[in-house]
């Protein structure tokens, strides 16, 4: 039984700037890391793994440099790493990420039997959440999306029960497998690397396909098969908020007041 | 008088037995690794002599005299002893042959000895109950050595009683001479004989019996303390040694023989004294870690499972968090401050902490398992180099608004500004005066700014040393490249990390620590203080990273001395006795949820002194006093460190 765990290279957006004349991210000098909603489908995938002996096949598409995010992922567990980087895929928006995703994981269903796909719910740096259901569209599979708990997989039945989190509420879905879910960050705690592990996924070699091999249209990847067109990025302005009470003179008036408020907006239940 | 050839048979299966058992127990140091303790035998030997023979340690504390005492009266009444079997072994062979000028001296030492030794035993035993040295001192195991050795001075008192009081024996022994006159006067040698007999085999069943006992009690130490000290190491900050990251590796300490064959003859030594437990702070705030338990329980897994291991088989019972006597539980682990306090103390040079590091190492390095708050610690770390997890980027903010040049080749120093300094919002303000103190004192300075790393010491002690290894080796690389030859830190923690542990890393540059560094500075007159500062009443709290680890405590003193015009005051605990603020080996990043907190403790002492400022010389010192004297709701008490009050007494421009 495969389980594919998808996982994009992403900068620290902590510490990235938006260019003003490009509308795009500066990247320069700013570290690579592995998208942290990634991290936790991954760990999801590894806890498959240790409860019903999967196999887990990590693919990314990136740059030749998202070897080192791969890599990181084998140290925690992984059992394959597949990096799709090809020229033609570059300059890909969502749409044409999650075709070649798509093909990479049909391939991989065609030898082994595809239990499940596991996305981070969105990346830090497009913040867009489609390619998840991109993917799963393309692949044909149930998208079972904001998923914060898987409640039961049974693998001879066919079957998955997750729990979705959605504002204000919880939706306990159940679904046919092969499904694909996309992860918050509620559904588990990474684990951390082993040294042995890292020692170890240091001489697992990195699977690299390139469109060579996947043989997908050039028209329908990368910058040409991508239909959506960035115009403008920019931080959302805020609306200052106001300023309630008194603190230095009234203080327990003052935190009354913030109680109250709180709970009027439900963000605080007595 | 014992027949002698019933007595050599006895002798000869009492040291035969005494050996059996003496090989067999120190045979398993044998489990161990090897570890180089043989270098220097000069120092060692100096050493042996001023802490074994001159017991320097024992008697720091008061009833360490009594200890002294019974040592030295042990060593004389080896020969006594040593005239006991061998008179045994053949009657003529006696002090006694000697002419009296020299077996009068001779008999009145060895008497007023023991007499000696018998008072140091009741008063040893009068004070396990009146005032044990730590609760639960009450062990059988005390009470039977105490015992034995009161047994044996009785039976010898009595048996040179009953020799003087019949005339079998003429010397000059007081002692002896009143028990003779009191139960023994006018015996004749005929009734005198059978009781000198019996009395005689007390005295050498109850001394070939201690010899055997030995081996199997806590006073082992009689035999392995003067090695253990003799092996001691010399390297204050205890560095820990490097890994190296191949496959096939073992990480840290997850049995005893992952501990070297000194940890092991540390575990052999102690003597349950206790004094490490009553300096450690996570025992003294009711943590479970006790450093004595650690070291007894290395001893106990090492009887269990040695013998086996010995013949290559796994060990039955685990040393960590296996619960139970022999094995150490993860919560004792991680409460470790890494203080230094329990090997400070330590009489006979057991190093408590390292090994408590070593097994951090393995539960962090082979099995990814240490509290969950440290997983965002070491990949902040890791991703970010720097413990807050904040943008490399923000490293120069603190001195936006001051024109501070980036190290290069013609900068003397390196300011190694550090995390706390560069990141946090209250230590900024240190390395804020800091830049002042360097450029009033026409120091020749630079910084790495964006491009300087974390030094990696939380990452140390807390045992994720692939981590550490990976930072050490990226700064010394960095640092060849710029040229750094000598650097300037203001936290401790870097200082000891960048002084000590670098050194493994080929770092040989000069490191200084801001109190080495301002000290000489205004010891020499380069740096001109304008006026006083009125900080009111100051006391001072030593940073075991400073103190204990590097044997810096007067520098601080005199730059506080020298700016304020007045001496700081001393907390009950100060100096290489002073008590831990709670946040050094990793606990500054880590929830302190076990028993009461660290800080309140050393805080609650600071204000014992009512003062108006607390000194520090550590951002994590400032971080902890600063906390603690919120929750003890006396922030009208101000924190400062040494060089803000020093830059406060700088003249204004």
């Amino acid at each position: 039984m495969l389980v594919v765990a998808c996982v994009k290279q992403v900068p620290d957006t902590t510490q990235v700037s938006i260019d003003p004349v490009t509308n795009t991210l500066v990247r320069e000098g700013i570290p690579n890391i592995m998208n942290p909603f990634d991290t936790h489908a991954l760990e999801e995938a590894l806890r498959l793994k240790d409860a019903y002996g999967v196999r887990v096949v990590v693919v990314s598409m990136g740059p030749p440099n998202a070897e080192v995010t791969l890599r990181k992922a084998l140290s925690l567990g992984a059992d394959e790493a597949i990096l799709l980087s090809d020229r033609a895929f570059g300059g890909a928006d969502t749409l044409a990420t999650s075709r070649v995703l798509a093909e990479a994981i049909k391939k991989l269903a065609e030898e082994d039997e595809l239990a499940l796909v596991i996305c981070g719910k969105q990346t830090i740096d497009g913040d867009t959440a489609q390619v998840g259901p991109g993917i799963a569209v393309n692949v044909d599979l149930v998208p079972l999306t904001l998923v914060d708990k898987i409640i039961d997989l049974d693998l001879d039945n066919k079957s998955i029960t997750v729990s979705r989190k959605l504002e204000r509420r919880h939706e306990i879905v159940q679904a046919q497998l092969p499904a694909l879910i996309t992860v918050v960050r509620e559904i588990n705690r990474p684990r951390y690397p082993t040294v042995p592990m890292r020692l170890k996924a240091q001489e697992t070699p990195v699977e690299i396909w390139n469109n060579e091999s996947m043989g997908l249209d050039v028209n329908q990847i990368g910058l040409k098969g991508s239909p959506t067109a960035v115009r403008k990025i920019f931080s959302p302005e805020r609306e200052p908020g106001e300023i309630i009470g008194d603190g230095t003179n009234d203080p327990v008036g003052t935190a009354q007041l913030l109680v109250d408020k709180l709970v009027s907006k439900e963000l605080l239940h007595l | 008088m014992p027949n002698p050839m019933v007595f050599a048979l006895v002798l000869v299966a009492a040291v035969v037995l005494f050996i059996w058992s003496a090989v067999r127990r120190f045979s398993l140091l044998r489990v161990g690794r090897p570890e180089d303790r043989f270098n220097d035998i000069p120092a060692r030997i100096r050493d042996t002599l001023v802490y074994a023979f001159g017991q320097k340690r024992v008697v720091r504390k008061a009833f360490g005299f009594n200890h002294l005492l019974l040592f030295w009266s042990f060593l004389i009444l080896l020969i006594a002893n040593g005239e006991f079997i061998l008179k045994g072994l053949n009657p003529a062979i006696s002090f006694m042959s000697l002419p009296a000028v020299v077996h009068n001296p001779i008999y009145l030492i060895f008497d007023l000895v023991s007499l000696i030794v018998l008072l140091c035993v009741i008063i040893a035993a009068i004070r396990r109950i009146v005032k044990p040295p730590f609760p639960g001192a009450l062990t059988a195991d005390a009470y039977v050595i105490l015992g034995m050795v009161a047994a044996l001075m009785i039976a010898y008192f009595n048996l040179h009683g009953l020799e003087l009081a019949s005339g079998e024996m003429i010397a000059l022994m007081p002692i002896s001479s009143a028990v003779g006159g009191l139960f023994y006067s006018g015996i004749t040698p005929v009734a005198a004989h059978p009781l000198i007999t019996i009395w005689w085999w007390v005295h050498a069943i109850v001394l070939l019996g201690f010899l055997n006992y030995l081996p199997y009690s806590k006073h082992m130490h009689i035999l392995s303390s003067i090695p253990n000290i003799y092996f001691k190491r010399f390297d204050h900050a205890n560095t820990l040694p490097r890994e190296t990251f191949v496959s096939d590796a073992r990480f840290g300490v997850e049995s005893v023989a992952d501990l070297t064959w000194k940890d092991l003859l540390d575990s052999f030594s102690c003597t349950e004294c206790g004094r490490c437990q009553m300096v450690c702070p996570a025992n003294l705030t009711d943590k479970p870690l006790n450093p004595r338990q650690v070291i007894h329980d290395i001893k106990i897994n090492l009887l269990e499972n040695g013998p086996a291991m010995r013949k290559g088989a796994e060990p039955k019972l685990a040393l960590i968090g296996g619960g139970g006597e022999g094995s150490i539980t993860e919560d004792q682990v991680w409460s470790c401050t890494s203080c230094g306090a329990c090997m400070e103390v330590c009489p006979v040079f057991i190093e408590q902490m390292p090994k408590i590091l070593q097994i951090r190492r393995n539960l962090v390095e082979a099995k990814a398992d240490f509290p969950e708050e440290l997983l965002n610690l070491f990949e902040n770390m890791e991703q970010r180099s720097n413990p807050w997890g904040i943008a490399p980027s923000d490293r120069t903010k603190w001195c936006s608004l001051l024109d501070v040049k980036p190290f290069d080749e013609d900068c003397e120093y390196l300011f190694y500004v550090g995390c706390a300094g560069a990141f946090d919002s209250r230590n900024k303000q240190i390395a804020l005066a800091m830049a002042m103190i360097l450029d009033a004192a026409g120091i020749s300075w630079g910084i790495l700014g964006k491009e300087e790393m974390c030094c990696g010491d939380s990452a140390r002690r807390l045992g994720n040393e692939y981590l550490f290894d990976q930072m050490a080796q990226a700064n010394v690389e960095l640092w060849e490249q710029k040229g750094v030859k000598k650097i300037i830190t203001m936290c401790p923690h870097c200082f000891s990390t960048l002084k000590n542990d670098y050194r493994q890393y080929g770092f040989n540059g000069e490191v200084i620590s801001h109190s080495e560094f301002i000290a000489e500075l205004l010891t020499a007159g380069t740096l001109k203080l304008a006026e006083k500062v009125d900080l009111g009443k100051i006391t001072f709290h030593d940073s075991c990273y400073l103190g204990r680890h590097n044997d810096i405590y007067e520098q601080p003193r005199s730059v506080i001395s020298a700016a304020t015009g007045r001496d700081p005051v001393e907390m009950k605990r100060n100096h290489s006795d002073s008590f831990c603020c709670g946040a050094g080996g990793g606990r500054m990043w880590m929830e302190e949820q076990l028993g009461t907190r660290i800080n309140l403790e050393r805080v609650r002492e600071a204000l014992d002194e009512d003062p108006d400022t607390v000194c520090v010389a550590c951002p994590y010192c400032m971080t902890m006093f600063e906390d603690g004297l919120k929750d003890e709701h006396r922030e009208m008490v101000n924190v400062r460190d040494i060089a803000e009050v020093v830059a406060m007494a700088l003249p204004r421009q």
